[in-house]
């Protein structure tokens, strides 16, 4: 093979390189176009506007203001000074930290139960199949649809599950889970990780049907406990497989948006940082200032992404793993 | 783009068939109206544009929207911001006019003969700089709803102030529970966090002489006194004599509980007037309806000014068409049906002594009185601000409700924040 690639005439070669990337690129054209169009430009687009005073009411006829939908000093006449923008807006961090609060627990709970649910379909078993496409039916209702079911549950007055709890004697009088603030941002939980766990469970059981079934099998030869199975051959190796789910999740619940919209809209103990910018984008006609808010949101979690690869040495390109 | 292209096109063309076809009809427009469906406004649409149909042969179907008015308003806005040529007509609600007027077209002209017969506050408050951004098709006025039944059973009077109806409520609510019905509640609102919560609010703190947010003139007058005397009042509600879950109801919500028969007394639009009324009400014939509550020792009670006005796209193929629709739904005969139907309040201000519906809907000449002390929101003063405006009030009376703060420093909070928010002015 060496030898071949050796006598080969350099000239030729390099030709037949430049032939395939040029073939690959021709390939990769259409959707490197249809990618810009539809992610690339709207997300500049996006950006642009948060340095200008645009309105809704007139998409074109905004003028650039620098960074003061970010951050503003203003001098009072009594000489006191105040920050404005977005960075000084005690509303965003809130809906910051709800975000983040509830990525981090949802995401949690969701890998957990994943891959649970999935030790359980990898299993042997009768009617396996019928198990699996079963279990994923959560999923593959729309999120509208099934916050809208989940709101009719949660109801004070007609909800099943208030219903229940009473009927088991565990609450005297029904709970308004999505009015009150204590409960609100757990209600959006519970309805998330029942939705999303299903997405999980998939991505965890092509994993583990990767690893090599003689690997158990000489575990058991070698008479070694399952629990340590588990920690020592399961666990390492499905790794890779779980720490590409996490990302995946971890990006969807940072910008949750449909669940909470249609829940919870106005409750503060819930607002995350996708329904505070669209209020501000279309509610109140402060469009660039949530077109700050949109940017950031993608700053954040660009940030987030990158600090999760970095420490968890995630290799996305997939090489290293055999 | 290209199915608009195509549409217009295969439009066009039918167009062209049936013109050659007939010869006198120049164009058939198909026109979509947009609009909120809250209890059955679908029938009712049906049934008030058919004779418009027939007459003018063109035909118009209702694109149903969600109930509350905070989504309909975000929809729209994108829409007409996009330059959407898809929807022809806009119901749109009384607080709309200053923020939506540049996407709308002038009906000043068009209307000349029918402006003058509604009530002048009401075309007042759809007129922007001179513009009339839109035709109102009805008004809404809360009143308070009670169980004359339940009232009677155990000798209670109907309330003429908050603090009497809080007792009253609470008096029914514990005999009627001790006697075995669990699942009463003595008053039903609208406590979830939107613009439902804003009208809700503003009746307490006007009614409790603690004027209306913004005044009129701009200045901002929510922190004082009367105000928080009112919301304190309310923050007792939820959980006593409200549900707990009273935070979350909009409209469709409390109507719900009434009319299954679980509350003493409801806050809602006259809508819930022929809905309770109907045959698969378990209230049907038990309640009459009054004016809302007095409170602190003010005089006069107040109900939020709401309504709803139909406004024509700049951006719609079909204005022609569109504007006759329009007028249609504004006039006289189309408002007589309406409120034959659905128990709207008419803003033409002769249908109040029409002999039909004095008989048909007895309660709607009662109204006037209701009417008599409606209350604006502040939209007119506050702009394009008022949204925000809105929301901050809901807001701050939300953390009340929801023990989060109390009144007094959840209102001195807000005044803050809304005088940074009119800045130097609105």
């Amino acid at each position: 093979m060496a030898n071949r690639n050796n006598s080969r005439p350099i000239g030729r070669e390099l030709d037949l390189e430049a032939q395939r990337r040029r073939a690959a690129f021709l390939f990769l054209a259409p959707m490197i176009i249809a990618l810009f169009c539809v992610a690339a430009w709207p997300l500049l687009r996006t950006i642009y506007f948060s340095f200008t005073n645009t309105s809704l009411t007139d998409l074109y006829g905004g003028e650039w203001i620098g960074f003061d939908n970010y951050l503003r000093r203003r001098e009072l006449s009594s000489g006191r000074v105040v920050w404005r923008g977005t960075l000084a807006d005690p509303a965003w961090w809130n809906a910051v930290w709800n975000t983040v609060r509830f990525s981090v627990i949802s995401v949690f709970f969701e890998t957990v139960l994943g891959l649970i649910v999935a030790l359980v379909l990898n299993a042997e078993f009768k009617g396996r199949g019928w198990v699996r496409a079963a279990i994923l039916i959560p999923w593959a209702i729309p999120t509208i649809v099934s916050a809208k079911m989940w709101a009719w549950m949660l109801n004070d007055q007609f909800g099943i599950i208030n219903d229940i709890f009473i009927k088991l004697g565990l609450i005297e009088r029904g709970i308004a889970w999505t009015a009150s603030i204590d409960t609100a941002m757990t209600a959006v939980l519970v309805v998330d990780i029942w939705k999303t766990t299903p997405f999980m469970a998939l991505l965890c059981l092509a994993g583990l049907q990767m690893i090599p079934r003689d690997i158990y099998e000489a575990a058991r030869i070698d008479g070694v406990h399952p629990v340590k199975v588990f920690w020592k051959i399961t666990l390492p190796l499905v790794r890779p497989a779980l720490m590409v789910a996490v990302i995946f999740r971890m990006l969807d619940a940072l910008r949750i948006f449909d669940l909470i919209y249609v829940l919870t809209p106005n409750s503060k103990a819930t607002k995350t940082m996708s329904v505070i910018s669209r209020e501000n984008l279309i509610d109140f006609d402060k469009f660039a200032y949530g077109s700050a808010q949109s940017t950031l949101l993608f700053a954040i979690i660009a940030v987030f992404v990158s600090l999760y690869i970095w420490l968890g040495r995630v290799n996305l390109s997939g090489e290293g793993n055999r | 783009m290209i199915r608009t292209i195509a549409k217009a096109t295969i439009g066009s063309a039918a167009a062209t068939a049936i013109a050659a076809a007939s010869g006198s009809v120049a164009s058939a427009a198909d026109l979509k109206y947009v609009s909120g469906a809250v209890g059955n406004a679908v029938e009712v649409f049906r049934t008030l544009v058919e004779p418009w149909e027939q007459e003018t042969g063109h035909t118009v179907s209702l694109v149903p929207m969600p109930a509350s008015t905070t989504d309909q308003f975000g929809q729209y806005r994108l829409w007409l911001a996009a330059g959407n040529a898809d929807i022809d007509l806009y119901q749109t609600d009384v607080i709309w006019a200053p923020q939506l007027s540049e996407q709308f077209i002038d009906l000043n002209e068009h209307a000349a003969d029918l402006a003058p017969l509604h009530f002048p506050s009401i075309i007042e408050s759809q007129t922007v700089n001179g513009k009339l951004v839109a035709l109102p098709i009805f008004t809404d006025a809360p009143a308070l709803y009670y169980r004359m039944d339940l009232l009677e059973k155990h000798g209670q009077e109907v309330p003429s102030t908050w603090e009497q109806l809080t007792e009253v409520a609470r008096a029914v609510q514990d005999a009627e529970r001790a006697e075995g019905n669990d699942s009463i509640w003595g008053f039903v609102w609208q406590g979830n966090a939107y613009e439902g919560l804003t009208c809700d609010a503003l009746e307490w703190v006007k009614s409790f002489g603690g004027g209306q947010i913004v005044e009129p003139d701009g200045t901002i007058s929510i922190n004082n006194e009367n105000a928080i005397a009112a919301l304190e009042l309310a923050s007792t509600w939820p959980g006593t004599i409200s549900p707990p879950g009273v935070l979350a109801y909009q409209e469709e919500e409390a109507r719900g509980v009434w009319q299954t028969g679980n509350a003493v007394f409801m806050r809602n639009w006259p809508y819930a007037y022929s809905l309770g009324n109907g045959d698969d009400s378990a209230v049907k014939g038990l309640f009459d309806v009054t004016t809302l509550p007095t409170g602190g020792g003010h005089d006069t009670s107040a109900a939020t000014l709401g309504g709803w006005n139909v406004a024509v796209s700049k951006y719609s193929e079909n204005q022609e068409a569109a504007i006759s629709l329009a007028k249609y739904l504004a006039s006289p005969e189309a408002q007589k049906v309406r409120t034959l139907v659905a128990s709207n309040l008419p803003t033409i201000i002769s249908l109040y002594d029409d002999e039909d519906i004095a008989r048909e809907q007895p309660i709607i000449p009662r109204w006037k009185d209701v009417f008599l002390q409606a209350v604006p929101r502040p939209s007119a003063p506050t702009k394009v601000k008022y949204n925000e405006v809105s929301a901050k009030f809901w807001s701050a009376v939300h953390n009340t409700l929801s023990g989060d703060g109390t009144a007094a420093e959840n209102l001195e909070l807000l005044e803050f924040e809304l005088e940074e928010l009119k800045g130097s002015g609105w």
